[in-house]
């Protein structure tokens, strides 16, 4: 018998045994109790620790804020597709399967098409971007994604003069997504970003964090990471982008326009109208510590404040 | 009879077990990743629940005819107060950090707290008048007092139906429940009124609830 053992660099994302079929076989390995897992499951563990993205351009975008653990980060969510509890995701979207995964760009652009997920993120060169996430609902993590500007995307495919904004839709698939069996949200889960805000260089397409694949809970395959806004914009498990010239749909400000704005912009001094949103709870501090003090833009005023000067955004929040 | 005298120290355990509970939990670091909102909501989850069983009493000894089970329901409702004020307590804390000038502005401006917060201090009379001294000193009025129960009910479940965000599968379900126990009240209301002619059945009337 001969195991063959590679070295990091030569393997290839494709050749890497997905985390779920990995976990799927480590715990089929445990069921059958045999004897032999020590060998066979020491020889596998040697390759799975080899992360998916080994190899990441540093971002200066990246802040220095303490991270939130791999543990919280992707033990606790809203991803309504697979339950509306934040710890239903991890549960449910176990044996969710991202691949194949395939995307469509359509709308006002000149290269529209369908794209399979692999030569779609091909061009790229992936970067870790360490983020503040602030959820709505007042928590917030500390995250390292990866992932590529969504700006270098768009420039890819060419928008026409038409294009003002962009639209993403989410899978809407009942079998693969139990949640959506349930209509607590009109499937599929849209958003949008106004085009300037879309090629803003913080705008980020992401397909991974902690070095590895994006976690089936957190919208694997790919995934928006708009930092300056509220969570629920960063849409998960993207299936179309579609370049408009109207305002696309915000799903939750569809639902609920007096609590839910189309920009959802982090703004402390705009109260959601059931909770204040001056102070967040970030993850992973002692509950019993005060919460912090929530920032304009959630700390990225430098590089976005310019993008609503002239607005309202006590009216257009 | 040994078996009757268990029941209440039965129900005072089973009434603690969900705060024992929280703070074994704590203690081995398992409160979840969000342990503020666990707390929280867990606290204010059971002050509900307790109040439906208080509110259960009166039908379980009329469909039963086990008139123990009255002897219950004082400390059932004691237990209603005291998670809701570990829930408040949570809300100050943990919410808040004590900043008391943000919770005033909280309990003026957003109206799921203002109901919360309502619902909190009309139950502060029905606590402080829970011992037999003050049924006896009250009388009549110690019964139409506790008639506060009814409004503090259909409060908390509003409370807990604003602050839902888009599932409201438990709160509708709270609220089916009250539903019915409050329609069995009306039923009772409705059985007795046919004979106002004879005079009231004076003995029975301060438990009928």
């Amino acid at each position: 018998m001969s195991i063959i053992i590679k070295k990091t660099d030569d393997i290839r994302p494709s050749e890497i045994t997905s985390k779920s079929v990995y976990l799927q076989r480590r715990e089929f390995i445990k069921k059958m109790g045999l004897t032999a897992t020590a060998l066979l499951g020491g020889a596998h563990l040697s390759l799975a620790e080899a992360k998916a993205y080994p190899e990441l351009v540093k971002s200066k975008f990246s802040t220095a804020d303490k991270l939130t653990s791999l543990n919280d980060v992707t033990g606790y969510n809203n991803f309504y597709e697979f339950g509306t509890g934040k710890y239903d995701p991890a549960k449910h979207a176990k044996s969710f399967n991202p691949k194949p995964w395939s995307i469509a760009v359509e709308g006002e652009v000149e290269k529209p098409g369908v794209f399979d997920l692999e030569d779609f993120i091909k061009p790229y060169a992936l970067e870790e971007r360490i983020y503040r996430f602030r959820c709505v609902e007042g928590w917030s993590m500390v995250i390292p994604w990866v992932g590529f500007p969504l700006a270098d995307m768009i420039k890819r495919f060419k928008p026409t003069s038409k294009a003002k904004y962009v639209e993403f839709v989410t899978l809407y698939d009942k079998e693969k997504m139990p949640g959506q069996a349930i209509k607590v949200l009109p499937w599929p889960y849209t958003e949008g970003l106004r085009m300037d805000e879309a090629m803003n260089p913080l705008t980020l397409m992401a397909v991974g964090l902690y070095g590895d694949e994006l976690p089936n809970q957190n919208g694997a395959p790919v995934r928006l990471v708009v930092p300056w806004k509220y969570g629920f914009k960063n849409i998960k498990s993207i299936v179309k982008i579609r370049f408009t010239e109207t305002e696309p749909v915000s799903t939750w400000h569809k639902i609920g326009a007096s609590e839910y704005g189309f920009y959802a912009n982090v703004n402390p001094q705009v109260d959601h109208p059931r909770w204040s949103q001056k102070t967040e709870r970030r993850i992973g501090e002692p509950f019993w510590s005060p919460k912090i003090k929530t920032q304009m833009f959630n700390g990225y005023a430098e590089q976005v404040a310019h993008l609503y000067t002239g607005m309202d955004l006590e009216k257009l929040f | 009879m040994s078996f009757q005298k268990l029941f209440k120290p039965v129900t005072f355990v089973l009434c603690v077990l969900p705060l024992l509970l929280i703070v074994l939990k704590g203690f081995n670091n398992n409160l979840g990743v969000n342990p503020a909102e666990t707390i929280l909501d867990t606290m204010g989850s059971w002050a509900i629940y307790i109040l439906l069983i208080t509110l259960s009493v009166t039908p379980i000894r009329k469909l039963t005819g086990w008139g123990g089970v009255i002897r219950l329901r004082r400390m059932l409702g004691l237990f209603v107060f005291f998670y809701v004020c570990l829930h408040f307590l949570s809300y100050i804390w943990f919410d808040q950090y004590f900043d008391w000038n943000e919770i005033l502005k909280d309990i003026i401006k957003r109206p799921f707290i203002t109901l919360g917060f309502a619902t909190f201090v009309l139950l502060i009379p029905l606590a402080v008048t829970s011992n037999n001294r003050m049924m006896l000193r009250l009388k009549k009025r110690w019964k139409l007092l506790h008639q506060l129960i009814y409004p503090i009910a259909i409060m908390a479940t509003l409370h807990f139906f604003w602050m839902t965000r888009a599932d409201y599968t438990q709160p509708v379900m709270i609220a089916m429940i009250l539903s019915a126990l409050l329609a069995y009240r009306l039923v009772l209301y409705y059985q007795k009124k046919p004979q106002p002619v004879r005079k009231q059945s004076g003995h029975r009337s301060s438990t009928d609830r």
